[in-house]
């Protein structure tokens, strides 16, 4: 309906785009080349698309996530091009507002989000002495729905338009009146599907948690990573659901003609601004807190010291993830809510500094009289502190109420939350991945070539987005495709671009450093780096399993107190003798419903009821098999368990 | 990583395993439940702020029919106490109860669903649609997502019906039994508010 | 006033500190070169805040660099390492409470500033304020002079020293009305009349943006702003009533309709435009749009713009219809023009 020609349906007329269209099309076409000629579809389904153990899980987060990051990183650096200099045609306007769009829909929900659960998954069952996540099933369909969400969102790119009304798609531009196109649908089913992923991956990695520590580890005794993964979870379960209503709303807006955020028929766009923020705010502290986990993590394992005021820490977690609920209008002082809504807002929005801040002490305090050593994750924490310092204190500055009338939609903005997010978020998950990544695959990554690769990203960041806090106070807005030369902000705009470029550089330095590392692989033990929690007292990588027995926890950092003990020459306690180990079973549910609900979304998108019934109707069907499905699980032997445990060299 | 099973070998592992993963999943579906109250808080706010903007078509009073909803409430109200009969029976051990209770639930619960149905064909037949103004945006929306909640409830209740008569009762059909109720339970809740909200405050 | 006197002598030796050392002959950071008293005390509020936030934030970067390198594992001469020690309730309780002084300062400074500086409350003043009707299209701006009864479309004029009362909507997408060197945004929102207050302490050309994203070309939403001189600006006035047509109700639809535009003068505007642009979304007159705060509701905006209809309809009374939408050059806005036309293809 919406569709009148093929020119319609497939995106024309940008040789970018014909471009990237070549580049997807050819680089399909090699792998499913790869995959035949070395017969390895059977291999990928059974050992990958339809595995629920939750390292395999993670790691294919990891991998979509990167991918997304290269995309991500790709629509950035054609804005820088096109703010390169002034009056430049490279990008038109409705090109640029569909790649600022794109940009940051997929570096929040798309790369931070999947990183952040891939971490979630690869590290949170190791470190609290667990088999698996509580749901191992619901896990492997939680990523399928992102997966497929994020797919949906990206063939949005080829077919029907992008979308192109900003990555909170505020309303009444992202109502049908303004958007008519299909692009906005992309962004919505896109969004929720993989949104409903987000929201059962928070409930299963609580229940993980909270029911699954191996005996002995008190709360109070539970490692930071694991605190902030909870404090983060239980803000996505508070959060999300909002979210689903919002673009389900603005969905029943465009699909059905109803009034929610409408112009007429009384709706109200506000609503919508408010709601999207009461998701969007606690969404940032969702991606940020698991990074402070990992900091928390890597500072007390380089520094070789316990993690400084561990309760403090845990304290700021909780505070920072219930504040988080209550600073949502900050997004839009400007919206004449009044002196005493807006001073309400600016207060708490300053009192979540607080605790951030004393993390901030925390972490140098457990460096003082440390003994601290600076490989990669250690490296990467060290250019996090200093960056999120000075972004947290440009957050609090935009938090002054009145200032932000002068801040807000400036690039003071952009560099204050680009700031947080590189600096925080990026830095953060990148500590983690070269952290653990010893864990999961068994071999570290090249630290040479890794150095090369934090100094181009740190030096780049500071070289692209210092400029723009000027540029903000200069008048510049975000969003504006072109500046004329009597603007004055083509220098700034210069070099911000090349610090940009320099990030991509940095990027790929981290590509390269994989594929060295990989082909010139040095295995290591299961403890590299000395580590202090249960994870490094397993293999690396962890068997199917994770743990042959399941560890009796006495102290906070058990595994280094084990070491201790050790080295002290206590007696070890004798280890339980070993059992058969239930597991679950593979299921090839969760990408069969994850495929059904792709198809109910691109059907909705294009309004064809022909895909998008039969899509919910599969969606159904699969949840029923699963339900009636009572052959779920089975046992690993004791025999296999103690070839797999002296295959790695383990006495059991 | 041949993932064959020895299910039937290791029963006597299997039992201890069942328990403590049924007791996870129930406290899943409390946490899930948490989740939901957020989603229908989130309708009723929606709600509350647009009822009163009627955009120049029919306002609450005029479109409400007090009986029908009454009735409606009548029902899901006693199916909540039914489906609490139907835990009771598993609980005694009895299968044909569980299964019968049930099966009176689900009754009331399409009684409900069609009583809803032929509102809403009756609104619209009178011109109230979910475009005609925002405060019926809100409203079918609200309503709507509640009955979409029962549907979901009723087909899922017909699966565990089916089950049950496979699989007896046993700690995985208990759970799930608990996981409906509970369920329907709620849903009732809900509509309590529904009807405070959305009904009384409405026609008054 | 004791202390808005202290803050703003500490805000001007900054002021001093920071546009000499970091900003060195920069007149183009608008935010920090502020020509009128609104701007003046948000940049007062921004290096206040500014300074207290570098108060911990200074340490802490000199810490952080000290510390690495001071406990850095070295071959000889390591550093004293505590490897157990974990904990000290006398050095959490200093940073705990370091940071909750300095957010409770700023805190009390914030609150202070944002009832002072409320958008909506007008500002004291010996002269009598003007008002300015500001009306966001899709992509341009309309603004409506009810006591003169001109309307301009993407520029600005009102004598300096005079305070300016913005009465704000949008009859597309929200938008945001930002003169930086003047003084801080607000939104132009659909169906309620916004209220901004700002003054220019000096005649001068000052730089306009829409600097909220509402679609396809809304980087072409620039304007400038300029303030004049009292004669200056009555003269203006003058001129626009005598050379320029009026706009008509078709007028104003067909200005509307999504595009760019030029910069255009009317001599005249249908009495009442402003109030029916606000409420014209409003179809039973309770919308739901209760957002707008007590001072800039739209039931305030009715009266107020029904008293300047009439004024407007005062000055319309040569009333020639030309149903007017000749285009006009200024001479000072050829390069906008000319931007205009080219994204206009």
């Amino acid at each position: 309906m919406k569709i009148n020609s093929l020119s319609d349906f497939f995106v024309t007329g940008d040789p970018l785009i014909y471009g990237a269209d070549v580049a997807i099309g050819l680089t399909m076409v090699a792998v499913v080349l790869v995959l035949t000629l070395f017969k390895r579809w059977g291999w990928l389904w059974r050992e990958w698309l339809t595995t629920v153990d939750h390292k395999r899980i993670g790691i294919m987060y990891v991998i979509a996530s990167l991918l997304m990051l290269f995309r991500g990183g790709m629509d950035a650096l054609l804005m820088r091009t096109q703010l390169a200099m002034p009056d430049m045609e490279f990008l038109k306007p409705d090109h640029y507002n569909s790649i600022f769009t794109t940009h940051g829909v997929i570096m929040i929900l798309f790369m931070a989000m999947p990183l952040m659960f891939g971490l979630f998954n690869l590290v949170v069952p190791l470190q609290i002495g667990a088999r698996d996540v509580a749901f191992p099933f619901l896990n492997s369909l939680s990523f399928w729905l992102f997966f497929m969400g994020a797919m949906l969102f990206n063939l949005s790119f080829v077919i029907g338009g992008s979308p192109d009304a900003g990555w909170l798609s505020y309303p009444p531009l992202s109502e049908r009146m303004f958007s008519p196109g299909v692009g906005q649908d992309f962004y919505i089913w896109g969004i929720q599907i993989s949104g409903i992923g987000s929201l059962m991956t928070g409930i299963n990695f609580i229940v993980t948690i909270l029911k699954m520590r191996a005996p002995g580890m008190k709360l109070m005794k539970m490692p930071m990573f694991s605190w902030s993964v909870l404090s983060s979870c239980l803000t996505i379960i508070l959060a999300f659901p909002i979210l689903t209503v919002t673009l389900a709303l603005l969905f029943i807006d465009r699909y059905f003609g109803a009034h929610f955020f409408t112009l007429d028929g009384g709706g109200n766009p506000m609503m919508y601004i408010n709601l999207i923020w009461m998701w969007g705010h606690p969404e940032v502290y969702i991606v940020i807190l698991p990074a402070f986990g990992i900091f928390s993590e890597v500072v007390a394992t380089f520094s070789r010291k316990k993690l400084f005021g561990y309760k403090s820490m845990v304290f700021a977690l909780m505070s920072i993830s219930l504040f988080s609920f209550f600073t949502w209008a900050h997004h839009f002082f400007t919206m004449g809510s009044g002196a005493d809504v807006n001073a309400f807002f600016a207060l708490t929005t300053m009192l979540i500094a607080i605790p951030t801040g004393v993390k901030v002490f925390n972490w140098l305090f457990t460096m003082f009289r440390g003994k601290i050593t600076f490989e990669s994750p250690m490296l990467w924490t060290m250019g996090f502190i200093p960056c999120f310092v000075v972004g947290g204190m440009t957050g609090v500055l935009l938090s002054v109420a009145p200032a932000d009338f002068q801040f807000h939609n400036s690039y003071f903005l952009i560099a204050h939350f680009h700031q947080v997010l590189i600096g925080g978020v990026a830095f953060g998950y990148f500590s983690g991945l070269y952290y653990w990544w010893p864990k999961v695959f068994g071999f570290k990554l090249n630290e040479k070539i890794g150095k090369y690769a934090f100094w181009f990203w740190n030096i780049g960041f500071y070289v692209c987005f210092m400029p723009q806090y000027v540029l903000g106070l200069m008048g510049m807005t975000r969003r504006v495709s072109t500046y004329g030369w009597d603007s004055g902000w083509w220098e700034w705009n210069f070099v911000s671009t090349i610090g940009g470029f320099l990030m991509g550089i940095g990027f790929l330095f981290q590509v390269w450093q994989i594929l060295h590392s990989i082909k010139f692989m040095e295995r290591v033990s299961g403890d590299p780096w000395n580590g202090r929690t249960l994870e490094w007292s397993i293999p690396s990588p962890a068997p199917a399993y994770n743990f042959a027995t399941i560890p009796q926890v006495q102290e906070r950092d058990d595994w280094w107190a084990t070491k201790e003990r050790k080295a002290q020459g206590v007696p070890e306690q004798p280890r339980a003798p070993l059992e058969p180990i239930h597991m679950p079973k593979n299921s090839g549910i969760p990408i069969i419903m994850s495929a059904f609900w792709f198809m109910a979304g691109f059907g909705l998108v294009f309004d064809w009821l022909w895909i998008a019934i039969p899509g919910l109707i599969g969606v159904a069907g699969s949840m029923l098999a699963h339900s009636f499905n009572y052959n779920t699980d089975y046992y690993i032997p004791v025999d296999e368990i103690e070839s797999t445990e002296a295959a790695a060299g383990r006495v059991v | 990583m041949a993932h064959g099973g020895n299910h039937a070998a290791s029963q006597a592992h299997g039992h201890d395993g069942h328990h403590d993963q049924e007791a996870l999943r129930m406290m899943g579906f409390w946490i899930f439940l948490i989740t939901d109250c957020i989603l229908f808080g989130t309708l009723f706010a929606t709600y509350v702020v647009l009822h009163g903007s009627t955009a120049g078509g029919p306002t609450a009073s005029e479109l409400f029919e007090m009986p029908g909803v009454i009735a409606e409430t009548f029902i899901l109200l006693t199916s909540s106490f039914t489906s609490g009969l139907a835990v009771l029976a598993m609980n005694k051990g009895s299968k044909r109860g569980l299964i019968g209770w049930l099966a009176v639930t689900a009754i009331l619960g399409a009684s409900f669903i069609g009583l809803e149905v032929s509102e809403f064909v009756k609104m619209v037949h009178e011109g109230a649609t979910i475009s005609t103004s925002a405060f019926l945006s809100g409203f079918f929306t609200l309503v709507g997502t509640h009955g979409v909640h029962v549907s979901v409830g009723l087909v899922w209740m017909v699966a565990i019906m089916l089950q049950l008569s496979r699989h007896g009762i046993n700690s995985v059909t208990k759970r799930k039994v608990n996981v409906i109720s509970l369920y329907w339970h709620f849903l009732d809740v809900v509509w309590i508010f529904v009807f405070t909200i959305v009904y009384m405050m409405g026609v008054k | 006033m004791k202390w808005t006197g202290m803050y703003r002598r500490i805000a001007a030796l900054m002021t001093m500190v920071l546009t000499a050392v970091l900003l060195a002959g920069c007149s183009d950071v608008v935010v920090l070169n502020p020509k009128g008293s609104i701007g003046q005390q948000q940049m007062d509020l921004i290096l206040i805040s500014t300074v207290l936030c570098l108060v911990v934030v200074v340490p802490v970067l000199v810490l952080t660099f000290w510390i690495a390198w001071r406990y850095r594992k070295r071959e000889k001469d390591q550093a004293a390492y505590q490897p157990n020690w974990d904990h000290s309730t006398k050095l959490e309780t200093i940073w705990w409470g370091i940071p909750i002084i300095i957010i409770a300062i700023l805190a009390v400074i914030t609150v202070q500033y944002t009832y002072k500086l409320e958008p909506s409350k007008p500002i004291e003043s010996e002269a009598k304020p003007i008002t300015i009707q500001v009306t966001s299209l899709d992509w341009k701006w309309l603004f409506f002079y009810p006591e003169q009864g001109i309307a301009t479309v993407n520029y600005l004029k009102f004598p300096s020293n005079v305070p300016v009362q913005f009465e704000l909507t949008s009859d597309a997408p929200m938008n945001s009305f930002w003169i930086p060197q003047l003084g801080g945004q607000i939104y132009t929102m659909s169906g309620m009349a916004m209220k901004l207050h700002l003054i220019a302490d000096e005649p001068g050309e000052y730089k306009g943006a829409g600097a909220n994203f509402s679609g396809k070309d809304f980087g072409q939403m620039n304007f400038v702003a300029t303030a004049t001189s009292q004669a200056d600006f009555d003269q203006w006035v003058r001129e626009v009533k005598q050379s320029y047509p009026s706009l008509t109700k078709e007028g104003y639809t067909e200005l509307a309709k999504p595009g760019t535009s030029l910069v255009r003068s009317f001599s005249s505007f249908p009495q009442g435009l402003f109030n029916e642009i606000v409420t014209k979304y409003q179809v039973d007159g309770q919308s739901g749009h209760h957002h707008g705060g007590a001072e800039a509701s739209s039931g305030d905006a009715k009266a107020k713009d029904g008293a300047a209809g009439s004024d407007a309809d005062g000055h319309d009374m040569s009333g020639h219809d030309m149903s007017g939408m000749t285009d006009h050059d200024m001479s000072a806005m050829t390069d906008q023009d000319m931007t205009s036309h080219n994204h206009n293809g």
